[in-house]
């Protein structure tokens, strides 16, 4: 009974708390972090960071370059631009965000049934996810957007599908994996269901690494939200959109340049944020990684 | 001993196909056994890597489908049951994986480990802390343990959280796939103390594999020994430890480490290696690397019976002089 009674002290911080500690002592990803925490922020609070209404617009005061007033100027009807940059940053959050976790819900169960099925289903689902990714992004927007016209909800469609077969893969790599380990034939042997083994045997060894994937994913989806809106393919005007704000500065970047700068400053702040952020979350999470 | 086994099996015999569109054919990694349990009892199975034990005792769990034969569990066949109807015998039959510690889902703590039995098969008013705690104790592990990680347990701890698992249901039978496989020697006496105290306390019956023979000596009342998917021998481990009668299970004797150094070791060896499945020797299959083998042993099968050998061994016959011929 010796090594049984001998009772050594349980790590009390948990493993999230350590990788943070580490994320900490990383210069880069705290760098990414504050661009990020700068970001969502500036989203959260627009409403009191700027006293102007993003879509009021003052023939009066087109194009005017940064002053007092407008930090950084108006557009060509006249609207502040500051105050467009921040709700921008709202729009590039929540598409962000809600694709991204629709992305990876979708990709979870996919590549779960892919990885647990049967082989031909594997090799169905397979075939199905390669044909989605060799589909370039842009035909792939404006195919759909000529299906659902222009908006926020197509944007979102678009990054869903561009997203879910890669995680669908993943997934359904580690579960293929995961599936002949000791523990799952353990479970099996206890009588689990199929259902209870996915859920709760191999889907929580499959969504750490996802998740890490998917927030190095977020500058992708970003651009895509910017993108689309810069093509005239996302948000309608006059909702802001750094894309459109792009798109308007784009016509006139000789005369007016700090429309365009506005709309491209904050895509390169979130974009680099998130990209620092997330590779050294990967790092701190699973060093095997490194360097990849 | 005279109840009514727990588990019968009865001429079972377990087919992996085998080749691809051209010619295929089956190799069988179980090729017709047959045994018994009694409630209470610990059965062996012994054999070496590849000899079919652990492919035995999953067909015996339900995780491998057999080809031929009868498997009854408690009165009633299981080997053709669905998926529902197993889920009640495994309810009354557990098992123990070789990994002490990959055998435990490395994402969850001891504590839903061991009360993981109850969630599957309906835990409705059970208080499952207190049945962690209950088994943690039972099992010889402090109830604290119930908040670590697999990770954090030492090999030692972990298979006995793996047991703690496997008793949860108070079941009938246990099947222990190799119960002391990595593990130091000092907690490999720990863990079959515990699992014949267990035995012993909840009157389980016990099918250990293993290709440690101390274990076996330690735990067990009766032994099969497997050779290419069959018994060549099977008996009260007692009397085949003191009087082997099929070569093959004296040469496993003869080849286990003894503590003693000064007792006389006659150790037999074996010429050739293990034949393969796919080439399966005629006559007897161990007819390639008995040291006593004959004539008859190269074209006929050994008859049916505890011994499968034309020619078994009597008490204390001496080691064959001659070296075998390569």
């Amino acid at each position: 009974m010796s090594e049984a009674a001998s009772n050594a002290p349980v790590p009390q911080s948990s493993e999230w708390m350590r990788s943070l500690k580490r994320l900490l002592r990383e210069p880069l990803g705290v760098f990414g972090l504050a661009l990020v925490l700068l970001v969502i922020f500036g989203a959260v609070f627009a409403d009191f960071l700027t006293q102007w209404d993003p879509t009021r617009i003052n023939p009066r005061v087109r194009f005017e370059g940064p002053s007092g007033e407008h930090l950084l100027g108006t557009d060509q009807l006249g609207r502040d631009l500051l105050a467009r940059v921040l709700h921008g940053g709202r729009i590039a959050l929540y598409v962000a965000l809600v694709s991204t976790a629709i992305s990876l819900a979708v990709g979870i169960v996919l590549g779960l049934i892919a990885g647990y099925g049967p082989r031909w289903l594997d090799n169905l689902m397979i075939l199905v996810f390669d044909a989605m990714k060799s589909f370039p992004t842009v035909m792939l927007a404006l195919a759909l957007v000529t299906i659902t016209g222009p908006s926020l909800t197509a944007v979102i469609l678009v990054v869903i599908l561009v997203n879910v077969p890669g995680y669908a893969r993943i997934v359904r790599t580690q579960t293929i994996a995961i599936k002949t380990s000791e523990f799952v034939t353990a479970a099996q042997s206890a009588g689990a269901s199929t259902a209870r083994i996915l859920r709760v045997h191999i889907m929580p060894n499959v969504i750490g690494p996802l998740v890490i994937l998917a927030s190095m994913d977020i500058p992708v989806v970003i651009a895509i939200e910017a993108g689309m809106s810069f093509l005239g393919l996302g948000v309608r005007p006059p909702t802001p959109s750094w894309g459109s704000i792009l798109n308007d500065g784009f016509a006139q970047i000789r005369e007016t340049p700090w429309i365009a700068i506005a709309g491209g400053i904050p895509i390169i702040v979130t974009t680099l944020g998130f990209t620092f952020l997330g590779e050294t979350l990967r790092d701190v999470f699973d060093p095997r990684l490194k360097g990849r | 001993m005279t109840d009514a086994p727990i588990l019968s099996v009865d001429d079972v015999q377990v087919a992996f196909p085998v080749g691809g569109l051209m010619k295929r054919s089956a190799i069988l990694g179980v090729a017709g056994v047959s045994f018994s349990v009694r409630p209470g009892e610990t059965f062996a199975l012994v054999g070496e890597s590849g000899s079919g034990k652990t492919t035995l005792a999953r067909a015996i769990n339900g995780l491998q489908a057999i080809s031929r034969g009868t498997i009854t569990f408690d009165g009633d066949r299981i080997d053709n049951l669905n998926k529902a109807q197993m889920k009640a015998v495994r309810k009354r039959m557990s098992m123990m994986f070789q990994d002490p510690v990959g055998s435990l889902s490395p994402r969850m703590t001891v504590g839903d480990l061991v009360t993981e039995p109850f969630r599957i098969h309906g835990a409705e008013g059970r208080d499952l802390r207190a049945e962690a705690a209950r088994l943690l104790t039972l099992v010889g592990l402090p109830a604290d343990f119930a908040t670590r990680y697999p990770h954090q347990l030492s090999g030692g701890q972990a298979r006995r959280v793996g047991v703690a698992r496997a008793i949860a249901l108070d079941p009938a039978l246990i099947i222990a796939d190799e119960p002391t496989a990595g593990l130091d020697v000092s907690v490999q006496g720990e863990v079959l103390n515990l699992l014949n105290d267990l035995r012993e306390r909840l009157g389980l019956a016990m099918v250990i594999i293993t290709h440690n023979l101390h274990v076996v000596h330690h735990v067990a009342d009766r032994t099969a020994v497997m050779y290419l998917g069959r018994f060549v021998e099977i008996g009260e481990t007692e009397e085949m430890f003191a009087n082997p009668h099929h070569p093959y299970t004296a040469a496993l004797l003869s080849a286990n480490p003894e503590p003693d150094p000064d007792k006389v070791h006659d150790r037999i060896t074996l010429p050739a290696e293990v034949p393969s499945l796919l080439a399966r020797p005629e006559g007897c299959e161990f007819h390639t690397r008995c040291p006593w083998g004959k004539e008859k042993c190269r074209v006929e099968a050994p008859p049916p019976g505890d011994v499968a050998c034309h020619f078994p061994l009597e008490p204390g016959a001496d080691p064959p002089i001659t070296e075998p011929a390569l």
